[in-house]
């Protein structure tokens, strides 16, 4: 589904990606962790291109993204993404966040793309919230937007960078529901974060990036029992029991 | 008689200071002032939001291109801008051009230089995450642009248009420079002919321009509080 051949990313002189090589399968759930400035938010922000490779292959549902006659905008149609930050659009209503792109892309009638976006606001629990602002949302309803956003367009992959680090707490559970809901429904998922008892009940791999490189990459009763590199070693350390 | 003024010389002329001799001959004063702000108001919004548009392209021609020519406008004084329309465009159109419409095109060229900088502002204001999010979903740049950017950047935006239109209403008063009767001119033509009432004239208009201002800002106040999207709870 998704195959990065010896990809290479600079920003300016810092090394951001350096030789990666990885192939996610048709519904494999890979979490994606290690230290902040390791380049995993680059890392999954290139399979939609909002950041362009420098160096390498990165083929993605079979197309090459570096080649001129992909059409970029059609493949980010396929692939749902979300963010840190929400990023719903303030303007609009919840059901307007959802339905605009399937109006304007799959040219669904504003009937139907209601209709759908019902199902999927039901789906994430927020029916109730569809003429709501996206200012009058918790953080974590945001974020549940976000996805039946990304869901709406039927993507073959979903990818989401860190997507519960900017909530309280409290929230964190509501959202991480709804995306195990969706790991069992057989999605393709890439997940950057550091919520390691998703990564242990749900994910198939587990990947440990740092200083742009992988540096171990292993299913998840593996890595937590017996990791291979210090420099996992450290990092599950502290984030299991970060007062040490 | 108020304060030692005489007032007299406003009220027998007072259709003149309105309307200029319209309707037996062409429309003047305080109508002419607002024919001219309206009609460049709209024509700068427009050139204003092209000229910020394309100084946010990601073609770089049509950026530095845009920029140049933003720079150029607003590196000149209106006056200036004004002479210079006054006297090149009959010279490139053959002749043909009204003066009214002499000051329309300098007011728009020199308004829409001053408006694409605060539709370039207002559009690099909107974070980052918006445009991201947007074509993430699959819509094209110039879509995100059309349906997440802009309509939030506009909003943003509206105090600064204020701001620059009220500012371009007092400007048309340098159209009487050009013979334009707009109500500077018929205010200078008036007291041309009086002689002996230039305070009484000139404290009239300026409440007039006054009163044109202060009713534009106020609409716009209207308008922003109309389009305020609900803030957080």
């Amino acid at each position: 589904m998704i195959r990065f051949e010896g990809v290479h990313k600079w920003f300016d002189k810092l090394h951001v990606l350096n030789n990666i090589n990885l192939h996610v399968r048709s519904g494999e759930v890979v979490v994606v962790c290690g230290p902040s400035g390791s380049g995993k938010s680059t890392l999954i922000r290139t399979i939609n291109d909002l950041e362009p490779i420098n160096e390498g292959k990165l083929l993605v549902d079979g197309k090459d993204l570096s080649d001129k006659k992909t059409d970029i905008n059609k493949m980010r149609a396929e692939i749902g993404f979300v963010f840190q930050q929400f990023n719903l659009y303030p303007h609009l209503t919840v059901l307007r966040n959802i339905t605009l792109a399937t109006m304007k892309i799959r040219n669904l009638s504003r009937k139907d793309a209601e209709e759908q976006a019902m199902t999927l606001l039901k789906r994430v629990g927020l029916p109730e919230k569809r003429d709501a602002y996206p200012s009058q949302l918790s953080g974590g309803q945001q974020q549940r937007v976000a996805i039946a956003r990304g869901l709406a367009m039927k993507p073959k992959i979903m990818l989401f960078d860190e997507p519960t680090s900017a909530l309280d707490p409290e929230m964190i559970g509501e959202v991480l529901q709804v995306m195990k809901d969706l790991a069992l429904s057989g999605m393709t998922m890439i997940v950057v974060s550091h919520e390691m008892g998703f990564a242990r009940e749900v994910s198939h791999r587990i990947i440990f990036m740092d200083f742009g490189t992988i540096l171990e990459e292993a299913p998840p009763e593996e890595f937590f029992k017996n990791p291979q590199h210090d420099r996992a070693k450290q990092f599950l350390k502290q984030i299991l029991s970060p007062m040490h | 008689m108020i304060g030692g003024l005489d007032f007299s010389v406003v009220r027998d002329n007072l259709s003149y200071f309105f309307i200029g001799r319209y309707p037996k001959g062409p429309l003047g004063g305080v109508g002419l002032t607002l024919y001219l702000a309206v009609v460049s108001l709209a024509l700068s919004f427009i050139g204003g939001l092209i000229l910020g548009l394309l100084s946010v392209s990601r073609n770089r021609l049509l950026r530095y291109g845009s920029m140049a020519a933003i720079q150029t406008i607003r590196g000149m004084p209106l006056l200036m801008v004004i002479f210079w329309m006054f006297f090149l465009l009959p010279a490139m159109l053959g002749g043909g051009m009204t003066a009214s419409w002499t000051i329309i095109v300098a007011l728009t060229l020199f308004t829409s230089a001053y408006m694409s900088e605060i539709v370039r502002a207002g559009i690099t204001g909107i974070p980052k995450g918006q445009m991201e999010a947007a074509i993430s979903t699959g819509l094209s740049h110039g879509q995100a642009m059309i349906h997440i950017i802009l309509p939030q950047a506009l909003r943003n935006m509206i105090p600064s248009f204020v701001n620059q239109f009220v500012s371009m209403i007092k400007d048309t008063s340098l159209a009487f420079i050009v013979g334009v009767s707009e109500l500077t001119q018929i205010a200078t033509q008036i007291n041309n002919r009086t002689m002996l009432y230039p305070t009484e004239i000139f404290i009239f208009i300026a409440v007039i321009y006054f009163i044109i201002c202060f009713a534009f800002t106020e609409l716009s106040r209207w308008l922003e509080r109309r389009l305020a999207y609900r803030k957080a709870i």
